[in-house]
């Protein structure tokens, strides 16, 4: 059955969603990787909430003009412009008053959407039944997309695609350093409303999917999938893309295999899915990679202390460096150094002396910046520096009277 | 309108929606201090789950289960957001977005899994509640406000929602001067002993409880807006906390009352015959609030910004 689902064999209308969940999530993916690196990846959720009146306004105007109140692309448009109204309102909000931006989002999203309550028990009580295709917008309902429907949500991702391959370069430099934008005059301001446009714009295309309350979800979690795996803009933004569409695939075939799974909230669990593996297996940033890391660095730090400790003749009480140095051959089961091991030992008490000298010295500098107790000194000297240095150290001392 | 019919309709409801305001808006004035106010908005998503698991759990809408679950949840939701936020290093914005919409899409994958038609559970009560329906049917006027019988019969919400409206007040009052001070300055509140990351765990606590406890009678959608709007009306109003807490508490009680009001009978105003979402009201009459206060406040602007930008 999954199978059948992932192959598109389920029918018309499970195809349909399929292909406009794959091509809502691209363009979220890609969309909301902007947002997540200017770091106001909760404007989305202001902008989602902000659509509910919008629609039912909408919704009210056409039917008041004798239309049928479900017609999508009008539904789209007034959501599209009271999100943009609440967009204003925040963005003035947090320009021209005291309020931090957090403030303005929550304020936002909580009184468009209470608003948007308000309006839709007024439109429940104007004709019984024929405002069942509103609630949906909520959290999405897939169950009678339509062709027209589906080919709407397509013009308009692609739309939204095609806008971002334009403004991707100004974009990607506000995020990063909007300081400097500015001082190249570019028009930060501009740009940034540019950025929730875009944002908006695939909300209001997400609302017949997966719903006002879980675009969110689209917009801000495959962004931070991606940034897992790349530290370079271009590739986030194209791995957020990737992880949205495969997402949203997923997620309409998976939900369209069984009863009772709505496709919104299964699209959600799935990029979640692969936002829990980014986190816990990418290869740098990862979790798993961090305690690698410190495992490897912990056994450094014990090797090298081990070996101190042996030179000035010190007994080691400490379980794991004498594991440790038991296992790399330097000690005998019973704490006393092998031949190996002196000679490492000697080494590392020579390599700290050394290390001592250049710390000392002005003209190395740049090199003592690089002391952490674990380098070896090979690695940051040449022979000719290490031989100047061995003789400064010179050889046994006499004491001075 | 007479006591006759006020007492048993619109009374209960409107001492809940008010005590529900203000127990939002309290801890509200430090979390939007703080720029930590989007807590509530994520608190009251992350309630749908806990509940519906509590439900799951115990088979029947009983009110401790579920506002254990709902409180559950919340706890699970800030751990959540904390780990992703460390492990991941993510800024905590995204690590919101991302606990809370995936927690609120799986409430809504368990409700749609479970056999909820013989019980009142759906997503639209979750988000704006049935304050309407807390009605008092033993009361016939003012005078059963002195008859024990009629007050038995009062609905649970109201002294659950006053207990937890005297407990946030307990709270903000025996922790202001530590409140106070690490809310505005965080380092000197632990040069002189504060005990700060306590202290904002202890905030965000009380902030869930207030939310559950709202949650459970109007619904998320008056909490989230109960926590940001008032206290930053409040903010354009004064520079000093003592005020803006005075200011937020009668913002919370006027949009409370107001919002009711209009959405009871402002309608039959204007001609019409069925009131209108009262939860829903009320956020909107908080909103207008927030707009007159942004627009005419005395304290709008920030210090020392260039007075037209």
């Amino acid at each position: 059955m999954v199978w059948d689902a992932l192959t598109l064999q389920l029918g018309y209308n499970a195809t349909l969603v399929a292909i406009g969940a794959t091509l809502l999530g691209v363009s979220a993916g890609v969309t909301g990787t902007f947002l997540f690196l200017r770091k106001r990846a909760l404007v989305s959720d202001a902008i989602s909430h902000a659509t509910l009146p919008g629609v039912c306004l909408a919704f009210m105007v056409l039917v008041a003009l004798g239309g049928d109140g479900r017609n999508l692309p009008g539904l789209l448009l007034g959501s599209a412009v009271s999100a943009w109204v609440g967009l204003l309102c925040m963005n003035w909000l947090t320009r021209r008053t005291r309020l931090a931006e957090d403030a303005a989002i929550g304020a936002v999203l909580s009184v468009f959407f209470g608003f948007g309550i308000v309006l839709l028990t007024i439109i429940q009580t104007m004709g019984a039944g024929r405002q069942a295709g509103l609630e949906g917008f909520l959290l999405g309902s897939t169950a009678g997309m339509l062709w027209s429907d589906a080919f709407v949500i397509a013009l308009g991702g692609a739309a939204t695609l095609g806008l971002v391959l334009v403004l991707r370069r100004p974009m990607t430099l506000v995020a990063f350093d909007p300081e400097f934008a500015a001082a190249r005059g570019l028009p930060v301001h501009r740009i940034d409303l540019a950025m929730m446009g875009l944002v908006m714009a695939v909300t209001v295309v997400g609302l017949k999917i997966v719903g006002l309350i879980l675009i969110v979800a689209l917009l801000i979690i495959p962004a931070v999938t991606a940034r897992f795996w790349s530290e370079r803009s271009e590739r986030v933004v194209l791995l957020a893309g990737l992880s949205g569409g495969l997402a949203g695939y997923l997620g309409a075939a998976l939900s369209a295999s069984a009863p009772n799974l709505p496709t919104g909230p299964i699209i959600v669990l799935v990029s979640f899915g692969f936002f829990a593996v980014s986190l816990l297996f990418a290869p740098a940033r990862g979790v798993l990679a961090a305690v690698l890391r410190h495992l490897r660095f912990q056994r450094r730090v014990h090797i090298r202390q081990g070996l101190l400790a042996l030179a000035q003749g010190q007994t080691i009480y400490e379980p794991l460096t004498l594991r440790l140095l038991r296992r790399a051959g330097v000690v005998r089961a019973d704490g006393v150094a092998t031949e190996t091991g002196k000679a490492r030992a000697a080494k590392a008490l020579r390599d700290e002396k050394r290390w001592q000298v250049v710390r000392a010295d002005l003209a190395h500098e740049a090199t003592a910046a690089l002391y952490d107790g674990l380098r070896d000194i090979e690695t940051v000297l040449t022979r000719d520096q290490i031989a100047d240095v061995d003789s400064r150290i010179g050889g046994p001392q006499e004491v001075q009277p | 309108m007479n006591g006759e019919e006020f007492v048993p309709l619109s009374l209960t409801p409107l001492l809940i929606g008010t005590f529900a305001a203000i127990a939002c808006a309290l801890p509200g004035n430090f979390l939007v201090l703080r720029k930590q106010a989007l807590i509530g908005d994520a608190i009251s998503h992350v309630v749908l789950p806990g509940i519906v698991v509590a439900f799951l759990l115990t088979g029947a809408i009983s009110t401790w289960p579920m506002m254990l679950g709902a409180a559950g949840a919340a706890v699970v939701a800030v751990v959540m957001i904390e780990a992703i936020r460390r492990l991941g290093q993510i800024e905590t914005g995204a690590a919101m977005g991302v606990v809370f919409t995936t927690m609120f899409a799986a409430g809504v994958l368990l409700l749609e899994q479970t056999d909820t038609s013989s019980v009142h559970l759906d997503v639209e009560h979750a988000l704006y509640g049935n304050l309407e329906s807390l009605i008092w049917l033993d009361a016939t006027g003012w005078s059963s406000l002195t008859d024990p019988q009629a007050l038995a019969g009062l609905p649970p919400e109201l002294p659950r929602i006053a207990l937890t409206l005297a407990g946030v007040v307990l709270f903000t009052w025996l922790l202001w001067r530590p409140l106070k001070i690490s809310t505005f300055d965080e380092g000197f509140a632990r040069t002189i002993g504060i005990r700060t990351g306590a202290l904002g765990m202890a905030l965000v606590i009380a902030a869930a409880i207030a939310a559950v406890a709202a949650f459970d009678a109007v619904g998320s959608i008056i909490v989230i807006a109960m926590f940001i709007c008032p206290p930053s009306a409040a903010r354009m109003m004064t520079n000093r906390l003592e005020m803006q807490v005075g200011w937020s508490v009668l913002f919370a009680a006027f949009s409370a009352i107001s919002g009711y009001v209009l959405a009871g009978y402002g309608p039959l105003w204007l001609g019409g015959t069925d009131a209108v979402s009262a939860a829903g009201m009320i956020a909107t009459m908080s909103g207008l609030l927030l707009a007159v206060a942004a627009r005419f406040g005395p304290c709008r602007t920030r210090a020392g910004a260039p007075v037209s930008g």
